[in-house]
């Protein structure tokens, strides 16, 4: 483990029309939560390319985080099932490849639910702070 | 635009809003300024109070002329908030609109990172950096314009949806009004009197049904439900429901061949028919034959089977003779609409209130429900207008309201919102019962009496003085006297300090409001989001209550949220000129982000096909080869293909992958791409 001063980079891929508007409402609701996470906007989950993601831990992201809508949700119908299977599959990629699977989260956080949002970062912000710096994130640099 | 050849050297101008003290409060303005000058092809940065006010834009417009700028940012809010207003000073400057990015640096970072300023700026600072990333790749884009079909849809015929569709119909446009009931009416047709005036709901509500059903522009399909919706704004084709009716209009006669035929509403049927089940319109309180007419002004009037318990006997069949009017035979028929715009009016149930089980709804004979008691009270109820206590029909004397009834409910059994209109028609009863029974006392529990409306308070007074009993303290349960099925009513009074069991001979709950059945199944069809309590949610609280997330489709009513009557009307006028206005536009401008085919990498495995849940893709033969082909007026620009086509040769307008790998790019290995 680093030292205690570490902080981890945390980059979100998440959808316009239910998690950023999620991420949105917590701020509109002063929800304090830690400020770790760098967030990209797409229109949906199912735009997410796994290379997108095996590209951020190349360049030494500690964890990425994908949020998008709940199923059923989904603003394109279907892009989150979509979106989920490619994240299961690429979790065990990652396994394979010696990087903890945990490293990579996907979550469905609604344009109602601030709160949750808050809770997400707190979470995703505390599992890779607890795995430590990322093993490929010397030789990004 | 789909060319991967090397464009012209990116100029970016990188503008920081400090929002007063809502960004400058937390983040050094500044540091981020002079941060972004550091970063490649940053032509200029500056920053200004209120990037969003004329000054602010003129920076933007002016910025663009000066340096010959390719690419605009803003760091600021939310690009939900303001992408609009920054495309606009973009244009404004000569540059495509679509070469605008904005970095959040307010709804999320200044605004979630409030006590840690240091970590806030170099946030934003990152923020920046990947905009500019970003920016540096945007490509112009034209956004596509395509025709509006002049016709416009209201779903759910209650008060609000009515007020709507007339509002459509008499701006002169076709409007399909769709209600799962045999009769428009909703909710407001089962009350009895409305606050603050004291107005017969009926009375004022049936002019309104009789023009629905005479206005010339309104289809009326009642009896009727969403089965399924395709398309976008302007061009939806919604799939209804004609469920079986088993009835005939005189039009659908005539159209059989049985001139001068199909139901006049005679009622000889309904005399004949031998089921008898519990009448749904009175709450299971009277009895509804098998064919039967929804209330007594009913719109249209028609009677309808309820083939559920319908034993097909045959006795309607002959009593209506030549009239022709009734086939036990029908079957739910499939039409398709084509609609420009579509408001939903889907409305409220009532929350099931035997769920709190401490005030014995459904076990207590004499607990009702506040719908219950409209019912009750009105003339053309089931007891006509004569209130009496279910157990033995004696004339109640002494009657508890219990207010916020799973309202305003923490416990995790009710709802934690206030219903908003049971306080008012709580005061409404109380002046009905002692308006109707000589010596009757209302004691009314409450927590707070929320009369907030125009002339409202003035009501609560007014009921104050004809003598109805006000205890501030919520019930914390009844209990039933077994005897005489009198109840007792166990509370603390607040105000006095001390508990209270008072024995009464009724007691009116009145219940939280959710929303209806329908709705969770309806609003995914039409692709709108819902708050966490289920209501339908609007595009902005505030700045566009009418408006949902999905283009074309618009809110009334209580489905967005409990609302009483005049509010619920104005809401529904206000949803009806938000849906008129792309019709009378004539056209729309879609957002141009739509997936294009790179056919020189296009492989032509077809694989993107089943991807698309918009059927936008298919295979073509192009120069002896097959590549992939994209419709683009299906396409709505998901990238669903683009996140999976192997050979990267799906190229997603406004969100490619090299932008977006220009974006992580920059979080993690700094400005240098």
């Amino acid at each position: 483990m680093a030292d205690e001063n570490w902080k981890p980079k945390i980059v979100a891929i998440i959808c316009n029309w239910c998690s950023y508007a999620g991420a949105d409402l917590a701020g509109s609701a002063r929800t304090q939560y830690p400020p770790d996470i760098r967030a990209i906007r797409v229109m949906c989950t199912g735009r997410i390319d796994p290379l997108f993601i095996m590209k951020a831990f190349q360049d030494g992201a500690d964890g990425v985080l994908v949020s998008g809508c709940h199923f059923g949700d989904c603003h394109y119908l279907e892009g989150n099932y979509k979106a989920a299977k490619r994240m299961f599959l690429l979790k065990s990629v990652l396994k394979n490849i010696g990087l903890e699977d945990k490293r990579l989260r996907m979550t469905f956080v609604s344009a109602s639910e601030g709160a949750k949002w808050a809770t997400v970062m707190e979470d995703v912000v505390k599992t890779v702070t607890e795995l430590g710096p990322s093993p490929l994130g010397e030789s990004a640099r | 635009m789909a060319e991967l050849k090397k464009k012209e050297e990116p100029k970016i101008g990188v503008f920081v809003c400090h929002c007063g003290t809502n960004i400058a409060g937390s983040i050094d303005i500044k540091a981020v300024m002079e941060y972004a000058k550091t970063l490649p092809n940053v032509a200029i940065a500056d920053d200004y109070q209120y990037m969003c006010s004329t000054p602010g834009q003129n920076k933007v417009v002016e910025a663009i002329e000066e340096h010959k700028l390719t690419g605009v940012v803003v760091a600021a809010c939310s690009p939900r908030l303001h992408e609009p207003t920054f495309r606009g000073a973009t244009k404004l400057g000569g540059l495509n609109p679509f070469r605008f990015e904005m970095a959040n640096i307010r709804e999320q970072n200044s605004w979630v990172h409030m006590h840690q300023p240091e970590e806030a700026t170099e946030k934003a600072k990152d923020a920046v950096r990947i905009a500019v990333a970003k920016a540096s790749l945007l490509e112009d884009l034209i956004p596509k314009s395509v025709p509006v079909e002049q016709a416009a849809m209201v779903v759910g015929g209650g008060v609000g949806g009515m007020q709507a569709a007339l509002d459509l119909a008499n701006a002169g446009i076709k409007t399909y009004l769709i209600e799962k009931e045999p009769s428009i009416g909703g909710r407001m047709s089962q009350l009895d009197k409305t606050f603050p005036t004291l107005d017969c709901s009926q009375c004022i509500l049936t002019p309104k049904m009789v023009d629905v059903a005479r206005n010339e522009n309104i289809e009326l399909l009642t009896y009727t439900e969403v089965e399924a919706v395709e398309g976008y704004i302007g061009n939806f084709d919604v799939t209804l429901r004609k469920k079986a009716r088993g009835v005939l209009t005189t039009e659908e006669a005539e159209a059989r061949g049985f001139v001068g035929g199909g139901c006049n509403g005679c009622g000889d049927c309904e005399d004949v028919c031998p089921v008898i089940r519990p009448n749904p319109f009175e709450l299971g309180m009277a009895p509804m034959k098998a064919i039967y007419v929804y209330h007594p002004q009913v719109s249209p009037l028609l009677y309808t089977i309820d083939f559920d318990s319908c034993v097909k006997c045959n006795l309607c069949v002959d009593i209506c003779g030549d009239k022709k009017a009734i086939d036990l035979n029908a079957v739910d028929e499939f039409e398709t609409v084509k609609v420009g715009s579509i408001i939903l009016a889907t409305g409220y149930d009532i929350f099931p209130i035997e769920e709190k089980h401490e005030w014995g709804y459904k076990n207590y004979d004499n607990v009702i429900t506040s719908l219950e008691f409209e019912r009750l009270i009105c003339a053309s109820g089931p007891t006509g207008g004569h209130l009496i206590r279910p157990s033995d029909g004696a004339v109640p004397k002494k009657i508890a309201f219990v207010l916020c009834a799973g309202s305003r409910d923490n416990t995790g059994v009710g709802k934690p919102y206030c219903s908003r209109f049971c306080c008012m028609y709580s005061l409404k009863h109380a002046h009905q019962i002692i308006e109707k029974i000589p010596g009757a006392v209302p004691y009314i529990f409450y927590m707070d009496i929320r009369s907030f409306g125009k002339m409202y308070e003035e009501f609560y007074y007014r009921i104050q003085d004809e003598g109805a009993k006000f205890i501030r303290g919520r019930v914390a349960n009844i209990l039933e006297d077994p005897v005489t099925k009198n109840l007792h009513v166990n509370a603390e009074d607040t105000l006095l300090g001390r508990p209270i069991d008072m024995e009464v001979d009724m007691v009116v709950l009145a219940a939280a409001v959710q929303p209806s059945a329908q709705t969770e199944a309806t609003r995914r069809l039409f692709g709108v989001s819902c708050s966490q309590d289920g209501w339908l949610l609007e595009a902005h609280p505030k700045l566009n209550p009418c408006g949902t997330t999905t283009a074309g489709v618009y809110l009334a009513g209580v489905c967005q949220g409990p609302k009483d009557i005049p509010d619920t009307v104005a809401q529904a006028e206000g949803a009806a000129s938000a849906a008129s206005i792309p019709i009378h536009r004539g056209e729309v401008e879609l957002e141009p982000y739509f997936a294009v085919c790179l056919e020189d990498i296009c492989a032509g495995c077809g694989m993107c096909i089943n991807l698309c849940p918009y059927q936008a893709l298919s295979l073509i033969e192009k120069d002896g080869r097959t590549v992939m082909h994209v419709t683009e007026a299906k396409c709505k620009g998901c990238g669903t293909c683009g996140g999976f086509c192997p050979g990267g040769a799906i190229w997603m307008q406004h969100f490619t992958t090299p932008q977006i790998v220009a974006q992580i790019d920059a979080f993690l290995l700094g400005g240098e791409q």
